[in-house]
């Protein structure tokens, strides 16, 4: 049955205020979808628009671009090494002070339900990317104990789809320390565990945020060395 | 120190970490091999962390039962759909699986300290009754609630209380909900405790290991606590989150002993803890008046007309306009008081037509401890605000006014504690309130008594100067 008291009272997922949503006959028939977090919260999130960059989705700035792609990832393709691997990265929301609170309270306190605060933003962009499955970064397995789950696969579960694991972590440190140079010329971060899963296919990775694109990267790299088609990649924040 | 009880040998560094606290694995420093063997000793206990009963989810910690404040997620830890409190994410995610510790092991006594008190200040008269009161509660661990002016000393009070209670080796704690207040509050329970550990908790202090004689912690810290404390202060008894929030009442009764003395402090008691008072099932002490000896000043209401539509149409009542301008030309700094947000900010270019130099301070305001220091220090001519100010701001010299006293977020407790905010000093004892409205409510006229009250009460006890 339909309860029309309970509509009202659902509470926002990132700031537990009620949220008052105007119940109309409208949207009692229409079944509207439920909303999950509140008008306030929704503001202070910022979407990522305007002239972005090819691959990354970088904001472009005139001094920090090389046609139609950010000077990082211009930087990336020039290197035959990496040259390819990466064939677009989407992120959705600027990685604001809102946001950086928001992730930090999932990840670091373990609040799931942030992941579905924001997997209706998630199910709206998976139709525009092409792919066949959708794979996650690992976590080191102390983390994971230390956690209880894989805050990538938490973004895709509660947007209602499955994901494939085919990663394993073969270095654990934090690559935080590392200079850029570092990051690059690292062998190798990533290891397939089953080749199957991938071969052949398009991938989609989700992660929760796009730092320096070092790490999609390096899992992209992996992925496609093992015989994936293409390799695009997802992330809440950048 | 010999006891015959003890039987088995435990880890005093592991008595001192868990001793009154109620903790995650993650919170305790120690391996899992020590904390078994404390288990199977019986020195220390656990605790499930969410318990479900009756299809209904209640958290161990915070004692939350609203159920849309769980949440149920496929757990990597215990391999299982696995429900936690968002109530107290915060503090680290209790669930299903986790368990929380406690000491059930012999008692943690505090040695006592060489010598109590170095502070020498002396009391008011009003103080000293309620000084006397709270060191009787404290022998003989009573509840009694001191209901004191703002601005009559209340920390003082407490000094002697809290002397009587660590001499005798008792764990004193005084919470508050306010960060702010703990941060101002422990150093000076420092200075006038010197040879005594004080232990201030907060989010993200780096305290929250410490055991302590004398803890100072925002309310929310509290939930790290069961059967901790044998004095339990609670400050600003009445206002968010304590007042609204009952698992943090249980949280409160969670972290005292059963056998504890419970000082409550405020300048406005809720209106329950007033009625239990004159019901007498609640004792009471009463400080009427300021530590300065000078009445509190009394708030004058002025009709301004509907403000609201006023504000609208980009103007400001006329009574208003007039209120500000003469007191930019006197020089003395003022703070008005809006009902919402939404107006302060809408009508702030108006008031800096005025005086170009005014600010508006909000709740989320990143600068809002500058402003205020501004206005403290003369460098601001006056500040606009909501209610978020209410409490905790002194300032030398004030007039304050409110804007729309009638709105209903203005409730008596909150125009008495906004009047409050005048005739701090000694120097300036005086300094004028205004409520503005469009309409009286019932709530204004209450603040009016209530303060006019405390004077009266003040002038029979001959705590005034004439
Ligand atoms: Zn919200
Ligand atoms: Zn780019
Ligand atoms: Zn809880
Ligand atoms: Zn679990």
């Amino acid at each position: 049955m339909f309860d029309l008291a309970n509509l009202n009272l659902r509470l926002c997922l990132l700031c537990d205020q009620e949220i008052t949503h105007k119940v109309s006959w409208k949207n009692v028939l229409m079944q509207e979808p439920e909303m999950l977090i509140c008008v306030e919260c929704f503001g202070k999130l910022d979407p990522i628009s305007g002239e972005l960059c090819q691959i990354c989705s970088r904001v472009l700035s005139a001094e920090f671009r090389r046609d139609t792609l950010c000077l990082d990832c211009h930087r990336w393709e020039q290197d035959p090494k990496w040259q390819g691997f990466l064939t677009e990265n989407r992120s959705l929301f600027h990685y604001n002070d809102f946001i950086k609170e928001s992730i930090a309270t999932f990840k670091y306190r373990g609040d799931y339900a942030i992941a579905e605060a924001f997997s209706s933003f998630i199910k709206d962009a998976l139709p525009k990317l092409a792919f066949d499955s959708i794979a996650i970064i690992p976590l080191s397995s102390e983390r994971l104990l230390e956690r209880g789950f894989n805050q990538a696969e938490a973004l895709v579960v509660t947007a209602g789809e499955t994901c494939i694991q085919p990663l394993t972590r073969i270095h654990s440190e934090k690559q935080s320390k590392k200079s850029r140079r570092d990051r690059i010329n690292l062998p190798q971060v990533f290891q397939i565990t089953d080749p199957e899963l991938v071969a052949g296919k398009k991938i989609l990775l989700l992660d929760d945020i796009y730092t320096t694109g070092s790490t999609l990267r390096h899992a992209a790299k992996a992925l496609k060395l093992a015989g994936a088609t293409e390799i695009r990649s997802l992330t809440l924040a950048r | 120190m010999i006891s015959p009880h003890v039987i088995t040998p435990y880890s005093s560094k592991l008595q001192h970490h868990l001793s009154g606290r109620f903790l995650l694995a993650a919170e305790i420093p120690f391996s899992l091999e020590l904390l078994t063997e404390h288990i199977e000793s019986g020195y220390v206990a656990t605790k499930v962390g969410v318990i479900r009963q009756n299809d209904k989810y209640r958290c161990s910690r915070c004692s939350n039962r609203n159920q849309q404040l769980f949440y149920t997620f496929p757990c990597n830890i215990c391999q299982k759909n696995c429900t936690y409190c968002r109530s107290c994410i915060m503090m680290g995610r209790v669930s299903e699986c986790a368990e929380l510790y406690s000491w059930t092991g012999p008692e943690l006594i505090f040695p006592m300290p060489p010598k109590g008190m170095a502070w020498d200040g002396t009391l008011s008269d009003g103080q000293k009754t309620a000084s006397d009161r709270v060191v009787a509660a404290v022998e003989q661990n009573e509840e009694v609630l001191v209901w004191a002016v703002c601005g009559a000393g209340k920390t003082e009070v407490l000094f002697k209380g809290i002397e009587t209670a660590i001499s005798s080796s008792k764990r004193v704690c005084i919470c508050t909900p306010r960060t702010d207040v703990v941060l101002e509050l422990a150093p000076r329970l420092k200075r006038a405790f010197p040879n005594v550990k004080v232990a201030a908790l907060y989010g993200g202090s780096e305290d929250r290991h410490v055991a302590a004689p004398l803890t100072v912690s925002t309310t929310h810290q509290l939930y790290r606590f069961a059967n901790a404390f044998d004095t339990i202060i609670i400050d600003e008894v009445d206002a968010f989150p304590y007042s609204m929030d009952t698992s943090l009442q249980q949280a409160v009764q969670k972290a005292k002993k059963q056998t504890s003395a419970t000082i409550y402090l405020t300048a406005t008691p809720s209106r329950k803890m007033q009625q239990e008072y004159r019901k007498g099932t609640l004792q009471a002490v009463t400080i009427p008046a300021r530590y300065h000896r000078k009445p509190i000043p009394v708030p004058m209401m002025k009709w301004s007309g509907n403000w609201q539509k006023q504000f609208q149409k980009k103007q400001i009542p006329p009574q208003i306009q007039s209120w500000v301008r003469n007191r930019i030309e006197r020089n003395i700094p003022i703070l008005l008081f809006f009902p919402s947000i939404q107006v302060m900010k809408e009508s702030l270019p108006l008031f800096q037509e005025i005086e170009p130099g005014l600010l508006a301070v909000y709740s989320e305001d990143p600068e809002r401890k500058e402003k205020v220091t501004q206005l403290r220090n003369g460098e601001v001519p006056g500040l606009l605000t909501t209610t978020i100010l209410e409490r905790g701001v002194t300032i030398h010299k004030l007039d304050v006014a409110v804007i729309g006293a009638e709105h209903q977020v203005f409730a008596e407790s909150a125009l008495v504690q906004i009047a409050g905010r005048v005739g701090r000093s000694a120097d300036h004892p005086t300094g004028t309130i205004t409520f503005f409205h469009y309409g009286k409510s019932e709530e204004m006229v209450k603040a009016v008594l209530h303060i006019e009250n405390m004077n009266r009460e003040a002038s029979k006890r001959g705590l005034l100067d004439v």
